[in-house]
This record gives structure tokens, sequence and C-alpha cells, in this order.
């Protein structure tokens, strides 16, 4: 995971509430088993028209979207199924942060094992960062990990996220590499599991 | 003396491998469940990084997601699909991982066969890169979904790094009232807290209603738990669970069921512990629900009419509420009874087990699928499937008119061949309404067994409490 420390980019503003995994990315694109290449699938049935085609009207489609690294939604995003294609979706299509009032749980989680930000603030907040990213698509925001602010023009902010996972996140740190570490307590731990307990093969 | 404690803080703690301040604990893993959407990516990981997986022997593997639920023999058409699962077989042999293949009688939905199994157990951790996971949470387990990446992480270690969540009570009290099931108790509890109002928790199911219902009926209420944005939902194990487990491939046999059952009734809540979070519904209140929206809450009781965006204050309520009637093609005063259907779907993680397909069955025996309607109904398993020909299940459905397929995750989320046109409209048992989660257009309701199996004979939905009258 490349190290997440500060990040400067342009937003694009998709502000509705409760968008669950299969609007970011669809299930007929989980049947890859690669990890990468998921960008051009992503909102793939609200990108598109009935017939296939680019609608011109969806926020991606828009020329001047095509740069913003940082998505501004609506609460609750990222609701219902655990595919981690809809943070790899996101991630491959150059965001690099999704700034929202709430976050669904598991979305949240797999999106920092990948060193996708996610940033809750207040929905005044976000309402007000929507609002410039659809006025003045060119406006920059800046998303500061080491000091949790968020800043633009006219605009300064902060956001709470947990101490381990900025630790990781600011070092690129893997966790399995950090859990191998503790290979001896789990060992230890293996010899005192209750016999009764169900074991496969 | 000890602080008393929850289900949940019993499990946790009996879990916990390493705890340090400032960090997750992490917790061990006891069953690892696998299915081959979410697993090729972590596999991958595995071999890129040389490691190797740590317990084999705790992990379980089975292909449901993208199985063709007809002609088996044939093979897998969709080449996509193939590779996946061909890649999941290939990495199982590699890793040494028990995997429940196609053509095993007891392939199927990664969420029945654990239980099926015997192998999900009170007490337990289980993982699975699946959001459905909190269905093991009926026998008292603790079991949650996640990504991929985690997938890995738990393949590598056994181990799971992870904030402990908060606790929810959802006490439900009564007697149900006929024609209402467990499906209704879960829709009426995610109505009332909503599709985020379980964010951040895990739930435990409590009260005399919950006791009442079977381990069939607390599996659909646990399975849904996600719908209502928590991490997990949790039942505490009684007598019923263990008959429900006792004598099955992977329960404990011997002295290890006599000390297994101790530890296990040593599970409940301690009668003083407190909950972050409790929400009461009385059991008398619950209705037969049928979803009209685009999202899990958006549900309302089947003598109630489609909602105009006008009622909701929230001006995000209001717009999602007009979205959501735009796609699903309603206009806000229709009575829900004269909603008029194209598909039934009778399957999935969260009804397709053999109560489930006894209680559907019931109500089409001798009756004929509507003119207008193409139903189907795909078992969790093999060996629902089995018991079901048994039982003659599936003469009572084919005779009615319906399609009777082989098992697995089919038409809940269209990734095999089982998929809604666009614009077709289904009464469907399995747990997501999102727009297109059954096929790109395609315009899903939720609601129980029973009342998908009164609206596939009377061609609109129906209020299955006068059906029976």
């Amino acid at each position: 995971m490349e190290p997440v420390v500060s990040i400067r980019a342009t937003m694009a503003p998709l502000p509705r509430a409760d968008i669950d995994t299969d609007q970011i990315m669809p299930k007929q694109f989980l049947k890859r088993v690669e990890r990468t290449g998921y960008g051009e699938f992503l909102f793939h049935d609200w990108r598109r028209t009935p017939d296939g085609e680019l609608d011109p009207n969806f926020v991606l489609n828009k020329p001047e979207y095509q740069d913003a690294g940082v998505l501004v939604t609506g609460r609750n995003f990222g609701g219902g199924s655990s595919r981690e294609h809809a943070p790899w979706g996101l991630q491959d299509w150059g965001f690099r942060a999704i700034i929202a009032p709430s976050f669904a749980d598991i979305f949240r989680t797999n999106c920092t094992k990948i060193g996708l930000l996610p940033v809750e603030l207040s929905p005044k907040e976000v309402i007000w960062l929507t609002e410039l990213a659809q006025h003045r698509p060119e406006a920059a925001v800046v998303i500061d990990l080491t000091d949790q602010t968020v800043t633009a023009e006219g605009f300064s902010s902060t956001f709470e996220i947990d101490g381990f996972v900025k630790h990781r996140l600011l070092h690129g740190l893997d966790d399995i590499e950090i859990t191998l570490q503790r290979a001896e307590g789990i060992a230890e731990f293996e010899g005192q599991r209750p016999g009764y307990l169900p074991v496969l093969g | 003396m000890t602080a008393p404690k929850t289900m949940f803080d019993k499990v946790w703690d009996t879990h916990v491998v390493h705890r340090a301040p400032g960090e997750p604990d992490l917790l061990y893993v006891d069953l690892h469940l696998v299915h081959e959407v979410t697993s090729p990516q972590a596999f991958a990981g595995l071999r890129l990084a040389g490691r190797r997986v740590r317990r084999p022997d705790l992990t379980l593997a089975t292909i449901d997601h993208g199985v063709p639920t007809t002609d088996r023999h044939l093979g897998i058409s969709d080449p996509l699909s193939k590779t996946q699962i061909d890649a999941l077989v290939r990495s199982c042999e590699e890793f040494g991982i028990t995997l429940f293949d196609i053509g095993d009688a007891r392939q199927g939905i990664v969420h029945v066969i654990g239980p099926e199994q015997g192998i999900s157990q009170p007490g337990m951790t289980i993982v699975c890169g699946d959001s459905h996971t909190a269905t093991h949470g009926a026998f008292g387990a603790l079991a949650f979904g996640v990504g991929t990446s985690e997938v890995e992480h738990v393949l590598a270690t056994q181990t799971l790094p992870y904030g402990k969540p908060k606790s929810m009570a959802v006490t439900v009290t009564g007697s149900l009232p006929p024609g209402i099931t467990a499906k209704d108790v879960i829709l009426g509890i995610i109505a009332r807290i909503g599709v985020a109002g379980g964010v951040g928790h895990v739930i435990e199911y409590r009260g005399d209603t919950i006791r009442s219902l079977s381990m069939a009926g607390r599996m659909t209420v646990c399975n849904m738990s996600i719908e209502g944005g928590a991490r997990a939902g949790m039942i505490a194990p009684d007598e019923t669970t263990f008959a429900y487990l006792e004598g099955r491939p992977y329960a404990p046999r011997g002295p290890d069921w006599d000390a297994a059952i101790q530890a296990w009734q040593a599970l409940p809540t301690d009668q003083d512990a407190t909950f972050d979070t409790e929400v009461h519904i009385e059991a008398a209140d619950l209705v037969p629900y049928v979803s009209w929206g685009t999202n899990p809450a958006q549900t309302v009781p089947i003598t109630a009419t489609v909602p105009s965006p006008d009622l909701f204050d929230d001006p995000h309520d209001r717009e999602s509420t007009d979205r959501a009637l735009r796609y699903m093609g309603l206009k806000p005063g229709m009575p829900i009874t004269d909603i008029a259907l194209d598909r039934v779907f009778i399957g999935s993680c969260t009804n397709a087990r053999i109560e489930d397909l006894r209680e559907a069955a019931r109500i089409v025996a001798g009756k004929k699928v509507h003119a207008s309607i193409g139903a189907m109904v795909v078992p969790g398993s093999g060996l629902v499937k089995l018991q079901a020909e048994e039982e003659g299940l599936d003469e009572i459905f084919r005779d009615a008119g319906f399609e009777w397929r082989e098992a697995g995750c089919s038409m809940c989320l269209g990734m095999n061949p089982d998929i809604l046109a666009p614009g077709e409209r289904c009464a469907s048992t399995s747990n997501r309404n999102f727009e297109g989660r059954q096929g790109k257009g395609g315009r899903t309701h939720l609601v129980s067994p029973v009342m998908a199996a009164a609206a596939a004979i009377a061609g609109h939905f129906v209020d299955v409490r006068e059906w029976e009258a």
C-alpha cells in the first residue's frame, strides 16, 4: 500500500444518500480475478443510458470532473455488499479520498486497507464542499492526514480517524506483515483453543 | 465478581490474541468460509508474497455466487465465471482447503452449508468475504463479512485486527401473529432502525419472540443484520440451537459434546449487562411487509399504499423516495396489493432452507402459478434440494408451475444466468432490492416465502393472512 499523507485534488460531487456497493461496482464486473482495471466499470449503470451510451449528464462523464481525485457524496456511502471491488474501482478511476457525512462499516474498512481515505465531515460541511465542486469544478481541496484537516478556499475543518488506521495509512504499512510479527502469540492462542471446536479435512 | 457481560463481549474476549493500547484487538478466527467471487485476489496476494494458508483445516470453500442453477451437466457457459470457479478449485488444491465443489451434494450457498454441516457453532468467530455472514450469528457465534484484503489476512494469519464495535439489543416480545414470519420480523426491525441504524454495532436479537423462532427463522433474522447497517447479528444459543446441532457431521460428539454444551450454556448475556443502544419491538405490531423502494428499509405493510415523497421531512429522504419510485415504476397512493408481478424468486441465503420451502409449498399446493408469472425455487444447498425432493416438495412446486432449480445464490444477485430483464418486476425472498441487484433495470420487492408464494399464484401481492383464512 502506498502511504497516504496529504492529498491535493479537485472534487467530483455526487450528492446522493445511501449509495450501495451494487451501484458503485455492479455485479457483472465481480467475475474478474484481477485486482486492477475496475475504474472503467465504476458506477457503470449510472454512467450509461439504457442503450449503453455514456450519459453526458452523469458527473463522472463531464469533462470538468475527469481529473477529480476526491469524491464528495451523501450519508451512509458504501452500504450493502462487502465487495472490495467497489473501493478498487474508485481508486482505479483516480479517487484518493472520499468525503461524506458517514460510511458503511465494511466499505470504510476496505478503503483503509488499500489506501483510499474515507473522510467524515458534518452534513453541512459536505453540502458546502458539494456546492463548491458543482460551481467551481477547478477548486482544489487539501486533505492532510497528519493534521486531520480538510481545507479549500474559504473552507477549513478537521476530521476524526482511528489512530492505528492513521498510522498504517501514513506509513503505507501492510496489515499482514504486522500480524505475522505476532506469530508466536497466535500459536500460543491456538494451543489453548477448546478441543470440541470443528476442524475440516 | 466480574462485571456482567453481553454474549458479544464474551465471544469477543475469548478470541483476543493480542491487545495493546492504541491498536485494534487481534481476533482469532475459528472458521473462515470462502467462495469464488471475493477470494481469487486474496489467493493471488498470498502467492505473490510467498505466504501459505495458516489453517486450511479451519477454512471451508464452496461455489455459490456464479454457479448456474440449471443444466449443470452442460458445464459453465460464462467464460468469466468459469475462470473464477476454476481459480477457486485450483487454489483449494494448492493450499489444501476443503471444497464443496459443484457435483458434491453438500455444495450450496455458503451461509446455508455452514449451519447445515454443523460447522457453525455457538461462541465461535466466523468470517467470510460476504456481507451476509451474520447469518451464522443465529447460533450465538460472532460472524461478520469482510473484504478481500481481510480474506487474505485471515488466510495468512487466521486472525483479524478489528476495532470492537458497539452493542445493540433489539428485543422483540410477544407471540407472532398468524402469517407473520421471521422475514417480517427482520424487515420490521430494519424499517424501524433504517439502513444505517446498526452501523458500528453488533446486534443481539432478544426476547421471547426471537426465542420462539426455529433455527431457520433465527438465521433469516441474523442474515439481514447488514441491511440495517450492523456489523453482525447474534442470538443466544438455547435448547433449539443444541437440538439443531446434535448429530450434524461437524458437531462435537461424546465427551466433546458435553464440554461444548457446558461452554455454550455460559454464553448468553448476563442479567445485568447493558447495551450501548436498545430497541424494543412488539410482535403484535408486526405485519407482512413488502418493499416498495430500492433499499431494504423502504418497506410498508401489505395493507398500505405506495408512499409519497411528501411524507418525508428530510430533503435527502424526499429525493431518494422520488428516485426510488421512478426506478420502481410506482405511483404514490397505489395499493401494494395492486402491484402486478412478472417473476417470483424463492431462494437466497435469507430464505432457501428446507423450512422456507415447506412454508412456500404449503401455500402453492394444488394451485397454479398465475399465467403472467415466471416463478422459480432455488434451494439453498444440494442437501436442502435432496431433502425437499424426499418430502415431495419439488413435485408440489413443479405441479404448480414453478421451476425447480439446483442450489446457489442465483437471482438474489444475478451473477449467474438467472437475472431479471429491464423493467421486470419480481417478488423475491432475498435480502436486497438495490437498483439493478437482480439484473439491470429489474425491480425487486422483498417479501417472506409465504408472501412470495401467494403472489406467484395471484399474479400480484396479496395479504397472506387472508389467504390462509
